[in-house]
């Protein structure tokens, strides 16, 4: 027990004196907190918005102005032929272009329907979704409106009756994308610290020849790996309350659950990812091949879990894969207890999965972990 | 025994870096392994430490057999490879703390077999180890691998890119251990602080070529050796080397060391084929083997 104690002593000592190392740990990850929650964002916004309005009437024009009220949209030109306009958007000028035909306003009122041709640059496939949804809402819009002005007294009886839904979103009442990506992102943070510096300091002592020396020492394989890798769990931990007072003061994330909950899990959560790493540093000589091997994990884990595209869209293969994603299970269980403020049981499945993860990977870390070869 | 090591192999892939190599130490023994870079001298250690588990052979350490008491070992002996391996970050005391922790006991414990190196540290004990100069260095691994009173010492290469003057103070320390009844083995590459040793094995391609005492292996050189010096000293190596009744022809510091293949040799017949070289100042004169010239002759 001493020769743990002081072991994680000297630990500290050294994280403390690393003048590179301090700020990596403490400073950029709220950094990457504070920017990227505010950056990561799905809203697409300024649009540049060009048209070819072929008809010239009132209703082109109030269409058009329906685009210009926007917030979404910057109304930028209105193009005199399709030719120029392509080249435009070519050029990346100009992000859509809504084409209204030729007698617009008269085939409306005479045929009760018309086409409008809109062309959407799709080079970010994400964006364009996005972009397609809005215009569809605003044309949508301006059409019952429209339907209003056109239709003739005598036509009253035969109107169609109209279904409208109304979306409530639960958990998160006015889809701020923040509220669900801050607890996303504090995931990333604790996880990314943990995996790099465990995965690093093992592999640091075999590097500059400690490892060596402390090999032939009475020192038990247990009593260094905990000393060695308690003072990263503590980190871990200490990442996640600087997180939470941050979502919470920040950006005002609310906090539903139980705050316990989340540092049980978190507790655990952390064992696993220290098992990675240090597994990672038994099988690599250098600190810079253990680096990139943890990067290549932490880049599959954080695209699949769920952080950033839904799981339940990725093909049946891969979904089996994220059952292998313990960042997934992090993602599910922040957002579960901080949003949602589910309980205990809820999250037993992702606690018990963890926890299994957990024995597994610190199993498979210590057993390959050789003091002789 | 202090060290028994019998029929001990070990080959990494292809390279064989030790092979069949048996000798034994005494108790309270200063042995010296010699032989040049990549002699196997390292690899020997790391299998006595136990960090290395020989093809072939048994090895026993203190009593203890290498393979099966490895823990026993761990306890008794103490290692201070060849790079330096402590922590750069953590101050002098820190260090040997850290070392004393580990090992559970105290630098109060054993304070006095560590104390006449320790004295020499101490004004920088607060100063970080990879701030300290590179002799400094040699006597602070030194303390930390002393730290819990070891049966047995290893010391692999210890006086490598150390300056003159700490290298003579570092085997002044290792003769004042001795006589705390530690047995010592220690690898160099250096000839001179062979003869400073009990006894030596040379070692060469993971062999051992002969093991005695300094005195007795210089002894055993027949050979009478010469000191030729000449102007050129190129020149002079190149002409000895063609000279018909060579026998062996090494650089040694400002001489040229020779030795002839005829009993009856007489120093005047070479001093005239090197004039004929246009070679001046020609001095031959007779002189002692060293262990080095053993361990040439031996290696060739």
């Amino acid at each position: 027990m001493k020769t743990i104690l002081y072991i994680i002593q000297k630990e500290f000592k050294q994280i403390f004196r690393n003048k590179g190392m301090l700020p990596i740990i403490f400073i950029l990850p709220l950094l990457q907190l504070v920017i990227l929650s505010n950056a990561a964002t799905f809203e697409v916004k300024n649009i540049k918005f060009g048209y070819i309005d072929n008809d010239r009437t009132s209703t082109s024009r109030a269409l058009v102005e329906k685009f210009n009220a926007s917030t979404y949209f910057d109304v930028l030109t209105d193009f005199p032929s399709e030719a120029l306009a392509s080249s435009e958007m070519l050029k990346g000028k100009v992000d859509i272009i809504l084409e209204i035909p030729h007698y617009f306003e008269r085939d409306l009122q005479k045929e009760k329907h018309n086409n409008l041709g809109i062309t959407i640059n799709a080079i970010d496939g994400a964006a364009a979704g996005v972009e397609n949804v809005y215009v569809t809402q605003v044309i949508q819009h301006f059409n019952q409106h429209l339907k209003v002005d056109l239709v003739q007294v005598s036509d009253q009886q035969v109107q169609p009756i109209t279904i409208e839904t109304i979306p409530l979103f639960w958990y998160n009442k006015t889809l701020n994308y923040k509220t669900f990506m801050v607890p996303g992102i504090l995931v990333l943070l604790v996880t990314m610290i943990t995996l790099f510096l465990s995965g690093m300091n093992i592999v640091r002592e075999k590097e500059i020849g400690t490892l060596e020396q402390i090999n032939v020492t009475p020192i038990k394989k247990s009593q260094f790996i905990i000393g060695k890798l308690f003072p990263f769990w503590v980190i871990g931990m200490g990442l996640l309350t600087v997180g939470l007072l941050l979502a919470r003061l920040i950006f005002n994330v609310p906090m539903i659950g139980s705050l316990s909950l989340m540092y049980l899990y978190t507790s655990i959560y952390i064992l696993v990812i220290l098992g990675i790493g240090l597994f990672i540093s038994n099988f690599t000589d250098t600190q810079q091949q253990a680096m990139f091997i943890a990067w290549f994990f932490k880049v599959i884990f954080i695209l699949m879990s769920g952080l950033f595209t839904p799981i339940e869209s990725m093909p049946k293969w891969a979904q089996i894969f994220t059952e292998f994603n313990p960042i997934k299970y992090f993602v599910e269980v922040m957002r579960m207890v901080m949003l949602k403020g589910s309980g205990f049981t809820d999250i037993l499945p992702q606690l018990l999965k963890t926890l299994l993860y957990a024995v597994v990977m610190n199993g498979l870390a210590v057993w390959s972990y050789k003091k002789t070869n | 025994m202090s060290i028994s090591i019998s029929n001990i192999s070990k080959s990494y892939k292809k390279a064989k870096a030790l092979q069949d190599i048996s000798f034994d130490v005494k108790p309270g023994e200063l042995f010296g392994l010699i032989g040049p870079d990549g002699a196997g001298k390292t690899t020997l250690f790391r299998v006595l430490t136990t960090l290395l588990i020989a093809n072939e052979g048994n090895a026993t350490v203190a009593g203890f057999d290498v393979v099966d008491d490895y823990k026993s070992i761990r306890k008794n002996v103490g290692y201070m490879p060849g790079k330096f391996s402590l922590y750069q970050d953590l101050t002098v005391e820190e260090n040997l703390k850290f070392f004393a922790t580990i090992f559970g006991t105290t630098i109060e414990e054993n304070y006095d077999l560590i104390k006449e190196i320790y004295v020499q540290i101490e004004p920088f004990k607060d100063r970080r180890a990879g701030k300290l100069s590179g002799g400094m260095k040699q006597k602070l691994a030194l303390c930390c691998a002393l730290i819990h009173k070891p049966k047995v010492l290893f010391l692999d290469e210890p006086t490598t890119g150390v300056d003159p003057v700490s290298r003579k103070e570092f085997w002044d320390m290792l003769k004042r251990l001795q006589q705390k009844h530690i047995t010592i083995l220690v690898s160099t590459p250096y000839m001179d602080e062979a003869a400073l040793c009990d006894r030596i094995a040379l070692i060469q391609d993971g062999k051992i070529l002969e093991i005695d005492s300094p005195e007795a292996i210089v002894k055993n050189y027949t050979k009478q050796i010469y000191n030729v010096r000449a102007n050129n000293m190129y020149l002079l190596i190149n002409s000895l080397k063609e000279y018909e009744y060579n026998h062996s022809v090494y650089p040694f510091g400002e001489f040229v060391h020779y030795t002839n293949s005829r009993t009856d040799f007489n120093p005047e017949n070479l001093k005239v084929f090197l004039e004929s070289k246009s070679l001046i100042d020609i001095e031959i004169k007779k002189t002692v083997a060293t262990i080095e010239d053993t361990f040439m002759e031996l290696a060739k």
